[in-house]
């Protein structure tokens, strides 16, 4: 390649990362389901709809949780909802997911999850048996993670009108820790570590859904991590971020850290934890496990001076004995994300636009 | 993993990267186009590209099915689907590729069923589990999936399947390769053959590309070792003066081809006078439809198909794109007005397509990436 061409070339590219700095505009008359995937989509109308109307400084930072300051006491709030199909898979259901998911939220952004509140949206001809069975894992993952189910509400919908059962949640926490956390913070010399084998939540539920005639022996590590993150902040005041690496997966949060902090994170695919299982699935499947949800694995960004402490914390716990550091935060070039593959090459590891698809050959 | 790993052996793409390079003339440029997509892929996926010298240059090819179908053919499914009682199966690469009036899932939040599918052999279990509705499934794809719709009209055929169809754009590989030899725009110093397509088609179809062009040819395999040591067979072909085919995916492509495979589709598919190709136009003999035997199963001849033409946006280069005439960066909309969540163009739909590729993984020139990536 010849130098003109390179700076052509860079030229090109200069462009276009100023058309994706543009303000966020959602092209699309209809919801789609891309919009709901966690990626490039479901960015542009959060910030293109919801954050436009809504905008306050608690809401700005999108982080998992919003930081309440009411009186002395510093308060994470977060909600979410569950649509997961099939309802029930290997390792959980619905219902230990919603109460997981929730305290997660709160746990990487530094708070002791307390109070929950549960809201079913529920379809006519719903068995009880299976709502029972829901409701008992909750309570199941509610007390393992030391929090209360205080508050809830119920609607039933016609058949048709939902698949099942819907759960929406939301969770208070207590923020104790002096520190403040967010993607925005991360600098250059930090490193990134992930506290365990990725994607097996993902890939169970892909599987479950019994379309693909894949078998393997998967389970879902749905799970609380509020534990783990204890563990991590008492061992070190380096961290600057937590995520919880659901939907979109270790890369999408990776991304929100780039474009946040203004800075390049660079990630070693050998270094990456991928169970085989996994790893054949998502093979097969032509998926990058790095795009599919966990539901209890966390991301933490760590000044790289704390890295070795961090690891060894996050290895003390039982949620954490494969945690690894997978990469680093450079300057430049600022908001990408680059993966140096296992292959020895090195490319670029972006938000996808909306979920991964299957490719055809 | 097993038969994995081995293939993406860090030390052997060194050693072969190295053979590359001295087998380079000092001065001397070398073009080499992967037909495939899924090469295509796999070269950004890997940063395959890391390990060639300057003076090698990869052009993108035509091999992706999703990429060469023209849009006039997704406004003629969005209207089979929008017929009462239809439910329409596709792969998962199609939904995001872009109509006149929008993709397919723009179409289902519109009120159309079409559904994802893995296997065309999934259609006729959603056929069957929906007795009341007509099941089309959107076949797509070279020789590669062509088997596995004709083995579905088949197993169709012999159940007794009522309410199954397939909307035929089957396309074959051969007639886009000489195409593209005959394009006078391009300089190719040989090519990396497709290896899914071989595993059906075999080896010999490509020997005209050997003997009449005076172009080597080495079928290669999706692993990234496989397609450094096909570029290495390539250059060795070159430096020794041969042009000639040879497959270095033996591990999986049959010299002669599965004549099973293509036994099913001559029994179930006859070739159309002529198709038209995203950017390459209309190439005669170069796509399937369902015979004749089978109508029943023809959704062309079950439904209204307006068949419409329709002209690609003109901003959209495409066609230069999969001619390998225009990098995917060279193109005017690319990575602007053109990008993966609003494609204009299909090479920027599936993760095959050229602009696809290099947008979601090259987008960084390479010298800079090295530099940033170095730890």
């Amino acid at each position: 390649m010849t130098s003109d061409v390179s700076v052509r070339e860079q030229q090109v590219l200069d462009r276009i990362e100023r058309a994706r700095r543009r303000r966020a505009k959602v092209k699309e008359e209809r919801i789609t389901l891309a919009h709901g995937s966690g990626g490039k989509a479901t960015q542009t109308l959060i910030e293109a709809v919801f954050l436009e109307a809504f905008r306050n400084p608690l809401l700005e930072p999108l982080e998992d949780a919003a930081e309440l300051a009411i009186g002395s006491a510093r308060l994470a709030l977060t909600t979410d909802s569950f649509v997961v199909s099939p309802l029930f898979f290997p390792g959980g259901n619905i219902g230990d997911l919603a109460v997981n998911g929730t305290v997660n939220d709160l746990a990487v952004s530094g708070a002791t999850p307390k109070y929950l509140t549960a809201g079913f949206i529920l379809e006519e001809g719903f068995p009880v048996a299976d709502l029972s069975r829901i409701v008992d894992s909750m309570t199941a993952a509610a007390a393992a993670a030391g929090v209360s189910i205080v508050t809830g509400d119920t609607k039933v919908v016609q058949r048709g009108k939902a698949d099942g059962c819907y759960i929406n949640t939301a969770g208070v926490g207590v923020i104790e820790h002096p520190g403040r956390f967010g993607v925005a913070t991360a600098r250059p010399g930090d490193v990134v570590l992930v506290s365990g084998p990725i994607g097996e939540h993902g890939i169970t539920v892909m599987l479950a859904r019994g379309e693909l005639d894949i078998e393997a022996d998967l389970v879902s590590d749905t799970a609380p991590v509020h534990g783990l993150v204890a563990e991590l902040l008492a061992a070190t005041s380096g961290v600057r971020a937590m995520r919880d690496a659901t939907r979109g997966g270790v890369a999408t949060i990776l991304n929100e850290v780039a474009r946040a902090a203004e800075v390049a994170v660079v990630v070693d695919e050998d270094a990456v934890p991928v169970g085989p299982e996994v790893r054949g699935a998502a093979e097969l499947l032509g998926i990058d496990p790095l795009y599919v949800a966990c539901e209890g694995r966390i991301v933490a960004i760590v000044d790289g001076a704390a890295a070795q402490d961090a690891l060894a914390a996050m290895r003390r716990h039982p949620l954490g004995e494969q945690a690894a550091i997978i990469g680093r935060v450079k300057a430049d070039p600022p908001g990408l994300v680059l993966l140096n593959t296992v292959f020895g090459g090195t490319r670029i590891c972006d938000l996808l636009v909306g979920d991964p698809l299957p490719r055809i050959c | 993993m097993r038969f994995v790993d081995e293939f993406r052996d860090a030390d052997k793409a060194r050693a072969l990267s190295a053979k590359i390079t001295g087998l380079c003339e000092p001065g001397r440029e070398y073009k080499f186009m992967e037909v495939c997509g899924g090469h295509t892929h796999t070269i950004y996926k890997h940063g395959l590209e890391d390990y060639l010298p300057e003076s090698i240059t990869l052009i993108h090819g035509p091999g992706c099915p999703v990429c060469v179908i023209p849009m006039g053919r997704i406004d003629d499914a969005i209207h089979i689907a929008r017929q009462p009682g239809v439910l329409m199966t596709s792969f998962g690469d199609m939904m995001r590729v872009p109509g006149s009036g929008g993709n397919f899932f723009d179409s289902n939040a519109e009120g159309t069923n079409i559904r994802m599918v893995y296997s065309p052999l999934d259609s006729l279990k959603v056929a069957r589990q929906n007795p009341d509705r007509q099941v089309v499934f959107m076949a797509i794809g070279f020789e590669t999936t062509a088997p596995s719709t004709a083995m579905t009209v088949l197993r169709a055929a012999k159940e007794g399947i009522e309410n199954f169809s397939v909307f035929c754009n089957h396309i074959t590989i051969i007639p886009a390769i000489k195409a593209i030899l005959d394009s006078p725009d391009l300089r190719l110093d040989g090519f990396i053959g497709p290896g899914h397509v071989s595993t059906v088609i075999g080896c010999r179809p490509y020997e005209f590309i050997a003997h009449d062009y005076g172009k080597p040819i080495v079928v290669a395999g999706f692993e990234p070792l496989d397609i450094l040591q096909s570029i290495y067979m390539l250059m060795l072909q070159l430096k020794e003066g041969r042009s000639e085919v040879e497959n270095q995916y033996s591990r999986v492509v049959p010299w002669e081809g599965n004549l099973t495979a293509l036994r099913a589709i001559a029994e179930t598919m006859e070739l159309r006078p002529y198709f038209e190709w995203r950017g390459l136009g209309f190439i005669s003999h170069s796509a399937l439809q369902v015979r004749s035997k089978y109508a029943k199963f023809d959704a062309e001849l079950l439904f209204d198909v307006p068949g419409v033409r329709v002209a690609d946006p003109k901003a959209c280069q495409c066609g230069e794109v999969l001619k390998g005439v225009l990098k995917p960066w060279e193109c005017k909309v690319f990575g602007t007005a053109c990008t993966p969540e609003t494609p204009i163009g299909t090479c920027m739909v599936s993760p095959e397509g050229a602009c696809a590729a290099y947008y979601n993984f090259g987008r960084f020139t390479r010298t800079r990436v090295r530099e940033a990536s170095i730890s």
